[in-house]
């Protein structure tokens, strides 16, 4: 039978590609012939997840920058500019703003599966640090992106952060001052937290999820019953518990795409503010470095850690107040990053683990919550107090682990996953 | 949230005034083709602006010569609620209307141009440019204001800000109330006060609509009834808390061109405009994102047929 | 079951109803993506500040001489348009070009490039006054305005009108263009309309005010 030209062109083109390129190759590697556990649950859909916000915030971004306007006189007005005159740019600005909000959602999700489930532990402990570095990577970007508005919350927020660099010993004003550029926030600092949200950070995200992946797909996907599939191969190889990516797993995360795109729309078209949390009413208003909001609050996602810079409030060994809360902070935010040496259960995941385990990370959780809360409002010193004993709890869970893992009575794992 | 208990929500009480000739009343055919009398009543309107004018300067002269800077404490004011309603196109007209007449002197809405508005609030080009632009803007111009910024700051201590965002800062609420709480206080340059603005910097510009609005502190008691505290304060200075004890306000009858009904109405009509101006893509988001979400639905439903399909292979 | 199999198209029975699901749900998201796309295209759109900054401009003519032109004036969406004065000898050698032959659209039958009200030997509307933006047809360089009739560099035998110095066209003074030059078509010609005797709007086709 003749075939037709177009069919017996594009195998040809294959060959002629593969010869070149490892396209085929690559595919099978990631996606046709890369064998996922088959029970992953609820908790396995964030990373997708997070993958489609990066895409989003890229693309969105990218449209942000044509008409917005880095300088201290154009700023706030291009933003608005983008809002009123710019064909759907009220929405391209709203997916935006919402997206930053929602890519935290969901990598919080997509670490708490990894508390829960000891995806950090070996063979997987460069992945967990490379993740931690995708967050951090995250954390600059939130901060940097919120500058650009140039609202009044924009400029007191960055202006309290960047005032913790101060408070380093010896060196901490002349660091303000560098990372400024001024003796205040202004349209230098501005600049650069420009191109640091719009180039730098972007490149190093998108070289870190790619590490991320790369890297996943090279020691293989965890599981919720914490055991390795790998150790249980079929005659040709292949892990009896796992499945092709392709199509089981890419049909499966994107009926959760859609699912989560239906969410993340509702917010974007109906509530793009989400009430004070996502975009804050003084950042409608223009940055004056003469007038500071009345109540200076963080956006959501960074405030559990705000809260423990604010529960701060004694000086120690000689240095102040203000130094511990940054080295609170600092270390609240990166303990996580030893999570691999902390755990030392013989169990990965939280299903085989012991009572201690669990109540642990069931406060941890309740702890960040309380925390999260106290941080969007005024501090009172019952408010500090709480802050104070959430700081503790938030910290027992990592450095008790070691004691607990080790002492708490847990269950075997079975053989096979479940 | 230990905040003194706020007092009574005060009501603005008015007599019908003027029968001929001001603004429009809500029951004329206004509502409808609200550009009917347009042009006698922005005749009218300017005239009484005018009027005001030189009461407006003397004052200023007060103001300049007291130094008082326009800044105001914030207050405890509980607010009288407010739903603002993007779908009522003639109130959004009459609001901007209003805000033309009376506020734009003043205060910009510098972000926002006069076509989008004309547009999203269904008035025609021409009719808003003969009706409600008084500069020399073209119809895709910004709304600024026509005081230029330094007679404003020689003026008011400092400019009057701009308003494009007040709703999203403030609140609809907060507008509304605010402008119905302005009265009457000869302490202030501009001899009148606002209860959800306190010292004010700025005249009560709608006056003329609403009457002179009076304080009545018929909740005033007397001091020998005050009881601690209160009374300590009420004795060494002579005056009563207003916050607690001048409940009402209450306008004279006679002196304003509108009832309090309408009032209220007008002052509901401008918060509702600014509203608008606020986010002005709202209603159009809301339209589309019914159809956005319907989609996904829809796919969604596809998505799922599609993985229970597959996943019918995994035992 | 080999899982490859599976990863191919599932057991025979099934695979009329996978096909379809496919079919069904990429259809639906393409309309999605495609949906999606919109805001991105539009946003490339001239925006409202562009199109205010691109409202009609009214020019003062009541200084322009026969033979002289005003401009390059930004009143034609901010692109340089060109007011030319013509005395009763250009016009009647505007009329006298319409027959011969080195025009290479005298009638101006391209529609696009003029109002209706300027589809005349002029291609204006007062033959004194001719409007014409100034933007040659070919790549869009500005042309330059050579009003005299002598003998010029570009064309020993030139008659008057604008000659574009990037690639050589050459247009008369009613903006229309000599054949065997790069512009393909006539300069356009911008709506426009008089106020009164002496000032033109550009922008508007009609008196409306």
């Amino acid at each position: 039978m003749a075939e037709s030209p177009p069919v017996r062109a594009l195998p040809r083109l294959l060959i002629w590609l593969n010869a070149r390129l490892p396209l085929t190759e690559t595919v099978e590697y990631h996606a046709t012939r890369y064998y996922a556990p088959k029970n992953f649950n609820f908790w396995y859909y964030f990373g997708i997840l997070a993958t489609v916000v990066l895409g989003i915030q890229l693309l969105t971004g990218i449209w942000l920058t044509m008409s917005y306007v880095p300088s201290g006189d154009g700023a706030f007005a291009s933003v608005e500019y983008i809002m009123r005159d710019v064909e759907y740019g009220d929405i391209i600005r709203y997916v935006h703003s919402t997206g930053a909000s929602a890519f935290f959602v969901v990598v919080y999700l997509h670490m708490f599966r990894g508390l829960a489930y000891g995806s950090y532990r070996a063979p997987r402990e460069l992945l967990w640090l490379i993740g931690m570095g995708i967050y951090l990577v995250l954390m600059a970007e939130g901060f940097f992106g919120y500058l650009l508005p140039w609202g009044n919350m924009s400029f007191w927020g960055a202006q309290v952060i960047v005032s913790l660099v101060g408070a380093i010993p010896f060196v901490g004003p002349d660091l303000m001052e560098w990372v400024r550029g001024d003796y205040l926030m202004s349209e230098i600092t501005l600049n650069r937290f420009f191109a640091l949200h719009v180039v730098a950070l972007p490149l190093a995200l998108v070289g870190l999820v790619f590490l991320h992946i790369v890297a996943l797909h090279h020691v293989g996907s965890n599981n919720p019953d914490g055991i390795e599939i790998k150790t249980n191969k079929d005659n040709n190889g292949i892990p009896k518990d796992g499945i092709p990516f392709h199509p089981y797993y890419t049909v499966h995360d994107f009926q959760a795409t859609v699912a989560f795109l239906f969410v993340f729309c509702a917010v974007v078209f109906f509530a793009p503010e989400m009430f004070g949390y996502f975009l804050e009413k003084p950042n409608f208003e223009r940055a004056d470095p003469l007038k500071t909001p009345e109540l200076i609050a963080p956006v959501w996602y960074f405030t559990p850690f705000y809260s423990m810079l604010r529960a701060s409030t004694f000086p120690l060994f000689g240095l102040t107040a203000k130094f511990w809360g940054l080295v609170v902070m600092g270390a609240a935010i990166l303990i996580p990053m030893m999570l691999p040496w902390l755990d030392r259960s013989p169990v990965k995941s939280m299903r085989y683990k012991g009572w201690i385990s669990k109540v642990m990370l069931a406060l941890f959780v309740l702890s960040f919550f309380v925390l999260g809360y106290l941080g969007t409002i005024h501090a009172t010193p019952l408010t500090t107090a709480i802050a104070q004993i959430g700081t503790i709890i938030y910290f027992a869970y990592f450095l008790l682990m070691p004691w607990y893992t080790r002492v708490e009575k847990t269950k075997p794992p079975p053989e096979r996953v479940t | 949230m230990n905040a003194p208990k706020p007092h009574k929500v005060p009501r603005v009480r008015s007599v019908p005034a003027c029968a001929a000739g001001g603004m429009p009343t809500p029951a004329q055919d206004y509502t409808h083709r609200p550009w009917s009398n347009r042009r006698r009543s922005r005749r009218s309107l300017w005239r009484l602006f005018h009027a005001r004018a030189w009461a407006l300067r003397l004052a200023l002269v007060g103001c300049l010569a007291l130094g008082l800077p326009a800044v105001a404490a914030e207050s405890t004011f509980e607010l009288e609620p407010m739903t603002p309603n993007l779908a009522d196109k003639p109130s959004l007209q009459r609001g901007m209307a209003l805000f033309m007449n009376y506020c734009i002197g003043c205060h910009s809405l510098k972000f926002q141009r006069y076509e989008r508005t004309a547009d999203d609030l269904a008035i025609p080009h021409k009719v808003a440019l003969t009706n409600l632009v008084f500069t020399e803007q073209q119809i895709g111009g910004l709304m600024e204001t026509a005081m230029a910024p330094e007679s404003a700051k020689n003026w008011f201590g400092a400019a009057p800000p701009d308003l494009t965002m007040v709703d999203r800062v403030r609140g609809t609420a907060w507008v509304y109330n605010m402008l119905k709480t302005f009265y009457v206080d000869e302490q202030r340059p501009f001899g009148v006060n606002n209860r959800v603005y306190p010292n004010i910097g700025m005249p009560h510009v709608l006056m003329d609509l609403q009457g002179t609005p009076i304080e009545d502190c018929r909740g005033y008691k007397p001091v020998d009834i005050l009881d601690g505290e209160d009374a300590v304060v009420a004795l060494s200075t002579g005056t009563v808390d207003r916050e607690k004890n001048c409940n009402f306000i209450e306008v004279e009858p006679g002196t304003g061109l509108m009832t309090e009904e309408e009032f209220d109405q007008a002052a509901y009509d401008i918060a509702n405009f600014l509203h608008y101006v606020g986010d002005p893509g709202r209603a159009e988001r809301h339209r589309l994102g019914y159809w956005v979400l319907g989609f996904l639905a829809l796919l969604f439903v596809f998505a799922t047929m599609l993985n229970r399909e597959y996943w019918k292979d995994v035992h | 079951m080999s899982r490859d199999d599976a990863n191919a198209s599932g057991p025979p029975e099934s695979r009329p109803r996978r096909y379809f699901l496919i079919a069904a749900t990429s259809a639906t998201a393409a309309v999605g993506a495609f949906g999606a796309a919109v805001p991105f295209v539009k946003a490339w759109v001239p925006s409202a500040k562009a199109r205010a900054a691109g409202a009609p401009v009214t020019i003062d003519v009541s200084r322009l001489k026969a033979g002289e032109m005003l401009g390059p004036i930004p009143a034609w969406r901010g692109q340089p348009v060109f007011v030319v004065g013509r005395s009763a000898s250009d016009v009647r050698q505007l009329e006298r070009e319409q027959d011969q032959a080195d025009l290479a659209d005298p009638d101006s039958e391209n529609l696009e490039r003029q109002p209706a009200y300027a589809r005349n030997p002029w291609r204006s509307r007062k033959p004194e006054i001719g409007v014409y933006l100034g933007i040659c047809t070919h790549l869009g360089c500005s042309p330059k305005y050579h009003g005299e009739i002598k003998p010029e560099p570009f064309d020993p035998d030139w008659q008057g009108g604008f000659y574009c110095p990037c690639h050589g066209s050459r247009f008369d003074l009613a903006g229309r263009v000599v054949k065997g030059v790069p512009a393909p078509d006539n300069l356009d010609v911008p709506p426009h309309s008089f106020l009164s005797d002496t000032e033109i709007i550009v922008g508007v086709d009609e008196n409306t005010a």
